[in-house]
């Protein structure tokens, strides 16, 4: 009973606190879509695996306020988008641009699941042709085979 | 023994990768702003709170500018460094005093009004730089973290090297080691003062 008062407790509680997060964005819930959507693809450099979405960084929280800001201003994704990468460089996209420097992010699971595919081929080939070689044994090799079962045999 | 050599390798090379990527300090994002101009702005001076500076004012020499705080732990560690560089340097060091009252978390900023927050501060940045001594040439208030997100802030402390033209030069994040600062910054401040 006691457990169950305090878990409602807790759940009011940070319900509570969602709401006081959210309230700005409510009154536009065009505008909330799209900060919602351009913030999950935006890194947040404090906590870097984490998006400015689903932050709670200071830092986060700043740049969902400047974003909001800039939507009201009637900015484009697109220059939402320039100026994070201005500021804190393609670190900041989730999904960063294909160049030089990210090719390697880019092709290389590719890269290695061709080579993968590869090493399998070029290995079952080698197995299908070892198993096509296999000659069936000699009389010699039959009996000698089979005393070498006998004296394994437990007795 | 060919197969032992191709696990071995293996293994060697993912040794190898493992030791590079994990000694990376993931923290050390390159700044996209290295080489381009430092981003304007024109913030209360902390001595002087009638006045504001901007990068325009330093026009024509190189400086450097620190990002600190005082609610920011490793701005102490890096503070008696600043201090001795301070001492020995005629390299103009200008602060830039980040959010002072509202990135401490302390305060419910709801409850609290511009100038109450301004007043708050001027004072304890003023009190933080009587205790532990005072390096820079000026302080700059930015309150509102506004000019820290033109200059790419994400951990304080944060330093740039600033040349005559006011280019920026370079960007360290994180507090500066008398080894960073010897091996990196007085060389570049020297050969760019030169």
């Amino acid at each position: 009973m006691m457990l169950r008062a305090l878990f409602l407790a807790l759940t009011l509680f940070s319900l509570g606190a969602q709401a006081n997060e959210a309230a700005p964005l409510a009154a536009d819930p065009v505008a909330e879509k799209r900060l919602q959507d351009l913030s999950t693809e935006l890194r947040c450099l404090v906590c870097q695996n984490q998006t400015i979405a689903d932050s709670n960084a200071e830092l986060a929280q700043d740049l969902r306020t400047e974003i909001r800001g800039m939507i009201q201003a009637g900015k484009s994704d697109k220059e939402i988008i320039d100026f994070m990468v201005t500021r804190y460089g393609d670190f900041v996209l989730y999904r960063p641009p294909v160049k030089g420097i990210t090719l390697l992010l880019w092709g290389g699971p590719v890269a290695l699941m061709l080579f993968g595919l590869f090493a399998l081929i070029r290995y079952l080939r080698q197995r299908a042709t070892r198993l096509a070689d296999d000659q069936p044994l000699s009389a010699d090799e039959a009996s000698r085979a089979a005393e070498l079962l006998e004296e394994i045999k437990p007795k | 023994m060919n197969r032992y050599f191709w696990i071995l390798g293996g293994f060697a090379a993912l040794v190898a990768l493992l030791a590079v990527g994990l000694n990376l300090n993931p923290r050390d994002v390159p700044s996209p702003l290295v080489g381009k101009p430092a981003p304007t702005f024109s913030l209360n001076v902390l001595a002087q709170p009638e006045q504001t500076l901007g990068p325009k004012d330093m026009l024509g020499k190189v400086w450097l500018l620190n990002v600190w705080s005082s609610w920011c732990v490793s701005c102490r560690q890096e503070h008696p460094v600043l201090v001795g560089f301070s001492k020995q340097s005629k390299v103009p060091l200008i602060g830039l005093n980040y959010k002072e009252v509202r990135g401490d978390g302390e305060f419910d900023m709801s409850k609290m009004s511009a100038e109450d927050e301004k007043k708050l501060a001027f004072q304890r940045a003023n009190r933080w730089l009587a205790q532990h001594g005072d390096p820079y040439t000026l302080t700059v208030m930015d309150l509102d973290g506004r000019v820290g997100i033109d200059y790419g802030v994400y951990g304080v402390p944060e330093t740039y090297v600033i040349d005559k033209a006011g280019t920026i030069r370079m960007k360290h994040t994180g507090p500066i080691s008398p080894d960073v600062l010897a091996q990196k910054i007085l060389p570049l401040l020297a050969e760019l003062n030169k």
